[in-house]
């Protein structure tokens, strides 16, 4: 499980988290909203230790992130991570995007970072474009491909920052499509999103980030359908 | 007794070796100057401003004094000190110096053309940070600048010309040779001329298209 506990972090002299705590279990689906600048994606970055944080804790399967005796890169591999950008390597094929990390990081063969690479490919529906180059495709396709290139590590958890926000709206859609795929397949993710209808779809936790702190936290019902919170009203009332 | 004698087949081993030393130290100072570069590129792209301060200029007065300036006061100086070098080595020492510090350059814009994000993609995929630099961040940002790297390679086998003034027989210093010798200076300058033109003409075509290429 993910226990984040207290967490703090500033940018300089903006505090953007001013005390986190969260708890995300195996196999459960954890939804994050709130207004830009609330500290949600900074919060995917601290769990990814892509960020450093200044205090409190982040707790991965009993390893904590910010220690400075972890092995971050190993810790990463748990970690599968997908942007708001695809950050596609243009460089490679299809293929070779998702079957890189495992080759150099893992350590595989070619012939078995390449076959887990196929397999999660054809899961998010990219099966027919293995040899293409990635710029030659839509953003919905290489958001697909990078969804593809992070579970090629099989991580038993996906952090998700605002995949769809990037895309074209008929786009949104087939991405989305992959990350209900994926809760079907009982993956453990973290979805920072701007997609209320879909957050109350498939999340059994959401938690509305308010100012760097979680304003109102629970099921989809709670907070979504009966927001106890102004600020949650507020904002829902803004988005719905 | 005739001086002079005419331009014959019998010199074409002679101009052949001109060729071929011409091309070699070209090579040579491409790939050192080059792989010099790329490091240099790179430190540069990593390093804060006072680092960046000192290198830059360093790497200023390479690219500022001229060329031919730079060989004759490299050749005098290791000389006086007592530590004479051949043409060849001297030459290269300098051409390949002067090379890295244009290279630098084109590779430190390469560098800093890979986007952040997709450096931390890579990263949060758990490849640390040499495994990034090295399949991400150098086959990225070096394609992007391939056709500057080519201009610059470019201008190194045409400033090779220059090492002939502290002695390497390179095609420039054959052909003077071969011209007080002959009396024909138009003839074989233009032969001259022709050679250098051969092979930069393809090489700046190619590198035209390979952009045109990467456009699309």
């Amino acid at each position: 499980m993910i226990e984040i506990k207290g967490v703090h972090k500033s940018f300089g002299d903006l505090e953007v988290l001013k005390g986190i705590d969260l708890n995300v279990n195996r196999g459960e689906v954890v939804s994050i909203i709130g207004a830009s600048g609330s500290g949600k994606s900074t919060l995917l970055y601290c769990i990814n230790a892509i960020e450093k944080i200044n205090s409190g804790n982040i707790i991965v399967d009993g390893i904590d992130v910010h220690d400075k005796k972890t092995d971050i890169n190993k810790l990463r591999q748990n970690l599968g991570m997908v942007f708001q950008q695809w950050n596609s390597f243009p460089h490679l094929t299809v293929l070779e995007n998702a079957a890189l990390a495992p080759q150099i990081v893992k350590g595989f063969s070619k012939e078995k970072a390449q076959e887990i690479a196929t397999k999660e490919l054809i899961h998010v529906g990219l099966g027919d474009k293995l040899h293409e180059y990635p710029t030659r495709m839509s953003g919905g396709q290489q958001q697909r491909l990078a969804i593809a290139r992070a579970l090629a590590m099989e991580p038993p958890y996906m952090l998700f920052d605002e995949v769809t926000s990037a895309l074209d709206p008929e786009l949104v859609g087939e991405v989305l499509d992959t990350l209900r795929l994926l809760r079907d397949d009982g993956m453990t993710m973290i979805c920072v999103t701007h997609e209320i209808a879909f957050a109350k779809e498939v999340s059994d936790k959401v938690a509305f980030f308010h100012e760097g702190l979680i304003e109102e936290i629970g099921t989809p019902q709670q907070v979504l359908d009966n927001p106890q919170r102004e600020r949650t009203q507020q904002f829902l009332s803004k988005v719905l | 007794m005739n001086l002079f004698t005419p331009l014959s087949w019998s010199d074409s081993g002679f101009i052949l070796t001109g060729i071929l030393n011409t091309v070699y130290i070209s090579v040579v100072a491409i790939i050192v100057g080059s792989l010099l570069g790329l490091l240099v590129g790179f430190v540069r792209a990593e390093s804060n401003k006072s680092i960046n301060m000192l290198l830059g200029a360093f790497l200023d007065v390479l690219r500022s004094v001229p060329l031919i300036i730079q060989l004759i006061l490299f050749t005098t100086f290791i000389g006086a000190m007592g530590y004479p070098l051949n043409p060849f080595a001297a030459g290269s020492i300098i051409l390949s110096l002067y090379t890295m510090a244009f290279m630098s350059e084109v590779f430190r814009s390469g560098f800093d053309s890979v986007p952040t994000s997709t450096i931390k993609a890579a990263r949060s995929l758990g490849l640390n940070y040499l495994q990034t630099v090295r399949y991400i961040r150098i086959p990225i940002g070096m394609r992007a600048v391939f056709p500057s790297w080519l201009g610059v390679a470019l201008s190194v086998i045409k400033d090779s010309a220059l090492v002939s003034v502290i002695g390497y027989m390179e095609l420039l210093r054959t052909a003077e040779q071969l011209i007080s010798r002959t009396q024909q200076p138009i003839m074989i300058l233009i032969g001259v001329g022709l050679f250098y033109f051969m092979i930069s003409y393809p090489l700046s075509r190619y590198g035209k298209y390979v952009e045109r290429k990467m456009e699309i």
